[in-house]
């Protein structure tokens, strides 16, 4: 079947003009395996997608202190930008706190999150490693995942946020 | 020539006319006769690039703050006319600074479920067929002062996070269908180029029904602040899903549950759970003329003016109440009335100098009519920020003065 954008434009030159694939415009440019691989940093919650590396509460602890202290504050608490700890308990105080530990329903997220856009002045510019050493010391302090815990594209995923079923999907 | 000098006569005329009534109204007795304030030296002349005149001062409503990279600033609504906002009052949301970027490096990738992944430049954007609609483009976060009694004290404030333009680019199909859709494909994610590379999820039926790569704004190119070279426009979604400075879709399965439609842009019901994906912006109206900070001259006639929209389809019906409630009447709407934008309402007034409570609301083409406050909270708790579509009043005090009337 012709579609109707296609049709239109065939009408609209007429006689004599070439006539228009029904199946593509031929404009564009296939894009290679290697540029898409380059730009697609985006991570699902099943975390097919996360990198290699790996990292722990402890090594996090150290990359928190220099990169991400002076906005969230100490151990995640009281800084001038968002706080990071918290339960879904939380969530019915007045007015609620939302955190990654109250609210957040994927750990996936908070790697992706921080990964492309953390720190604030600076984003982008963490390690795969740095990474998940940062995601493993915010779960650590909401007491998700042990100290010395690994963290990496298998067991991230595996990590169940306390909100992950808080979510429903819009009613109206 | 000859229209130009029958223009120039009949503005002359005017001109004539007009001083020939206020001498007569102001002064019948003067001798001497009323000054022609005709230029005795030329004006500028023509540019490159028009400069609106220096006694008009618009601009948008910026707040002081640590991060203004990651801030908004907001449309002076009450000092825009008609439907469209200028391109340089439109509202602005940003969660990493402006990019500067070169229109002749960009590109648009086009990838995930479908059969080529695809790359597109600009000029190959601009080379497939366009359409123009004029849309709304309004934050979630907008009005979200007015969850609270109170309100806000202007209109920008109240309502400034929604802006309304001409968006010119491709439909969104031609580009996903030249990279073929895999029937796997359900969602799509939209990515931009700035800092935090933005992302948000989006049906791919919506993609597929309305959305569009707008590359033009208001008859010319997308300004930076919108997304220049090129932006993601889904009519009636929340702001943030019109992905600025767009610079790939990847088509998927399902959402991401990216950070900003998790932890952000979700609806918190008083249990403690969340609405998720709340795409839709629903009816709201305002008045923006007389609205708060006015001062109104006297008693007298006063045309009342404002802007309703809905996610939803098109405005049918816009009413005002100036009793504070008690009677509504049916108020004009401007024509053509669009699908998804702003369409100006205004109705005659005659304001007795007394004390009194304006208020507009407005209904769809889905039936919806716009609520009060009671009514939005009994349905969404007070722990919602976004999407807050409640009537809003404006106090005309006896002496002319406009303020944020208590729901």
């Amino acid at each position: 079947m012709l579609k109707p954008s296609l049709l239109s434009v065939s009408i609209l030159l007429g006689l004599g003009a070439a006539v228009v694939s029904a199946q593509s415009y031929g404009v564009g440019r296939p894009a290679s395996a290697e540029e898409v691989a380059a730009w697609d940093v985006t991570i699902g919650p099943e975390g097919h997608e996360l990198p290699e590396g790996s990292g722990t509460a402890k090594d996090g602890a150290q990359v928190y202190e220099v990169r991400c202290k002076e906005c969230h504050g100490e151990e995640g608490v009281g800084g001038d930008h968002a706080a990071l700890i918290g339960n879904p308990e939380q969530l019915k105080e007045t007015p609620p706190v939302k955190t990654v530990g109250s609210y957040w329903p994927y750990a996936t997220t908070l790697f992706d999150y921080t990964r492309r856009a953390m720190p604030f002045e600076e984003p982008g510019t963490l390690t795969a490693d740095q990474v998940y050493a940062v995601t493993a010391y915010v779960l650590y302090l909401n007491g998700l995942v042990g100290e010395d815990d690994v963290l990496d594209r298998e067991s991230l995923p595996q990590v169940v946020m306390p909100n992950r079923d808080g979510f429903v999907r819009d009613p109206r | 020539m000859k229209p130009r000098d029958a223009t120039r006569r009949s503005f002359l005329g005017t001109g004539a006319l007009a001083g020939a009534a206020w001498t007569a109204c102001s002064a019948p007795e003067a001798e001497a006769p009323a000054e022609t304030d005709q230029p005795s030296s030329l004006g500028t002349p023509v540019s490159r690039y028009g400069q609106r005149s220096p006694y008009e001062k618009a601009a948008r409503g910026v707040r002081e703050s640590q991060t203004p990279e990651a801030a908004s600033s907001r449309t002076p609504l009450d000092q825009t006319y008609g439907i469209i906002t200028p391109s340089a009052l439109h509202f602005e949301r940003h969660h990493a600074g402006v990019p500067e970027i070169d229109p002749a490096t960009h590109k648009l990738l086009v990838h995930g479920l479908v059969d080529r992944p695809m790359a597109f430049s600009v000029d190959d954007i601009k080379r497939l067929p366009s359409v123009s609609r004029v849309h709304f483009v309004e934050c979630s976060g907008n009005s979200g002062g007015e969850w609270s009694p109170a309100g806000a004290p202007t209109v920008a404030l109240s309502h400034g996070l929604a802006s309304c333009s001409e968006w010119t680019g491709v439909p969104l199909r031609i580009l996903l269908e030249e990279a073929g859709i895999q029937p796997e494909a359900k969602w799509i994610l939209a990515e931009g180029a700035d800092a935090c590379l933005m992302q948000r999820s989006a049906t791919l039926e919506k993609a597929l029904e309305e959305g569009l790569v707008a590359y033009g704004q208001n008859g010319e190119a997308i300004r930076p602040e919108q997304g220049y070279p090129m932006r993601l426009i889904l009519p009636g979604w929340e702001g943030n899903t019109n992905v600025k400075w767009l610079r790939r879709i990847k088509l998927t399965a399902g959402p991401q549950y990216v950070k900003d439609e998790t932890s952000k842009y979700t609806e918190l019901m008083e249990d403690g759970t969340a609405w998720i994906f709340t795409f839709e912006m629903d009816a709201k109206s305002v008045i923006t003329a007389p609205s708060g900070g006015h001062a109104i001259d006297g008693p007298g006639f006063l045309e009342i003016s404002g802007l309703a929209w809905s996610g939803r389809g098109k405005i049918t019906q816009a009413e005002v109440s100036t009793d504070g409630g008690q009677t509504w009447t049916e108020a004009e709407l401007q024509t053509p009335v669009y699908s998804k934008a702003f369409t100006r309402f205004r109705l005659p007034w005659e304001w007795d100098g007394s004390e009194t409570v304006l208020l507009s609301r407005c209904r769809d083409e889905s039936g919806y009519l716009q609520p009060g406050r009671a009514e939005l909270i009994e349905e969404r708790g007070r722990k919602s920020a976004y999407h807050c579509n409640r009537i809003k009043g404006w106090r005309i005090a006896a002496d002319g003065s406009v303020t944020n009337a208590e729901a």
